[in-house]
């Protein structure tokens, strides 16, 4: 009843058009992602680069989605951690 | 002049590609430009019916592209201007007949002869888009303000540009001014914020589109037709000229500011 009530409420309240403009914005930004698979293949090879240098991962299982929240979309990333690295490449080097 | 091959593409269907093909191949041959139409909907033609040219097919793409009859002999004169023509689809052929290697053969043959070659493109990505796409140097695609159209438009500039047609310019159709003045209608700058690429114009929602359909007469030949004085601009927009865009105030709008202006000057 009262999702009922809400919805009449905010149909009056926010215009449709807002209500495409964001649905639109959100959905795009999962098109345009899959129109490139590399997209997220190359995001993923670049996040092991930088990663490496300070934790010990399991490369393979390493996974990146693009996941809908609510109103919002999230990257997340599910990274295994093997091991710490004792020293961290990047500074014991210089 | 250059000759130009101008796909008009939109992912989805029903929203006006082949009325645009036809309005706009129609009002550059007014301005006395040298057009011709290709339909490349095989199996789904409709362009002819547009224009009124269904009772003059003899060849078709289809036989052009294997051989059967010459390029030349696949034209379709048009009843009203002499320079232009319309290459109808095959009717009873499937998509693969035709490949895109063909198509560019073929766009590049009539070149030679033609100022102007707009290719209409069937809905969809798949082969029938590859093949419209094939030959063409500029693509423009048609939008609706609804969010199944914006949505599949994005998708189709997407692969336009995968294909290396990076100069892609947008149509928005049947846009309603009511609905957008009531906020029930996503307007020119929320689209044009979302596909980010530059406007060709925009035609508002009319009736006489329909008349004009079911007498295959394209509505720029018509004075009164908003939508074919719309379609008369942005044909001298594909040809260079700087037209200012099609204002979206309708006379009742027009009739609104008159009477803000009387309660201004009371």
């Amino acid at each position: 009843m009262l999702d009922v009530l809400s919805r009449i409420f905010s149909r009056e309240s926010v215009p449709s058009k807002d209500i495409a403009r964001e649905r639109l914005r959100l959905v795009l930004v999962h098109d345009r992602a899959s129109v490139s698979p590399e997209f997220l293949n190359s995001l993923k090879e670049d996040l092991i680069k930088v990663i490496r240098d300070y934790l010990d991962i399991d490369e393979e299982a390493l996974q990146v989605n693009l996941e809908n929240e609510e109103n919002s979309i999230a990257l997340i990333a599910n990274i295994p951690v093997k091991g710490f690295k004792r020293k961290v490449n990047g500074t014991a080097s210089t | 002049m250059k000759s130009r091959v101008i796909v008009i593409t939109s992912g989805k269907g029903g929203v006006g590609k082949t009325t645009t093909t036809a309005n706009l191949g129609t009002a550059l041959a007014m301005m006395g430009k040298k057009v011709v139409m290709i339909d490349t909907d095989i199996g789904l033609r409709n362009l002819d019916v547009v224009m009124g040219l269904e009772n003059r097919i003899v060849f078709d793409i289809v036989d052009a592209v294997n051989g059967h009859c010459k390029l030349k002999q696949a034209l379709i004169k048009d009843k009203r201007f002499d320079g232009l023509y319309l290459l109808p689809a095959a009717q009873t052929k499937d998509k693969t007949a035709v490949s895109p290697h063909q198509m560019k053969n073929m766009t590049n043959e009539l070149r030679k002869d033609f100022d102007f070659i707009l290719v209409d493109c069937p809905a969809g990505i798949e082969q029938g888009f590859k093949n419209a796409i094939a030959g063409a140097d500029k693509a423009v695609v048609v939008a609706t303000p609804e969010v199944s159209s914006v949505r599949d438009a994005d998708r189709i500039i997407g692969l336009l540009e995968a294909a290396g047609l990076t100069e892609t310019k947008l149509i928005i159709n049947r846009i309603r001014s009511k609905m957008v003045k009531r906020g029930d209608m996503m307007d020119i700058s929320d689209i044009n914020d979302i596909l980010a690429i530059e406007l060709l114009g925009v035609v508002p929602e009319d009736e006489a589109i329909v008349v004009s359909t079911n007498r295959g007469e394209p509505a720029v030949l018509e004075n009164i037709s908003r939508a074919g004085a719309a379609y008369r601009r942005i044909a001298r927009r594909l040809n260079g000229e700087e037209v200012p865009m099609y204002s979206l105030d309708d006379p009742e709008n027009i009739m609104d500011k008159f009477k803000k202006m009387l309660k201004l000057a009371r």
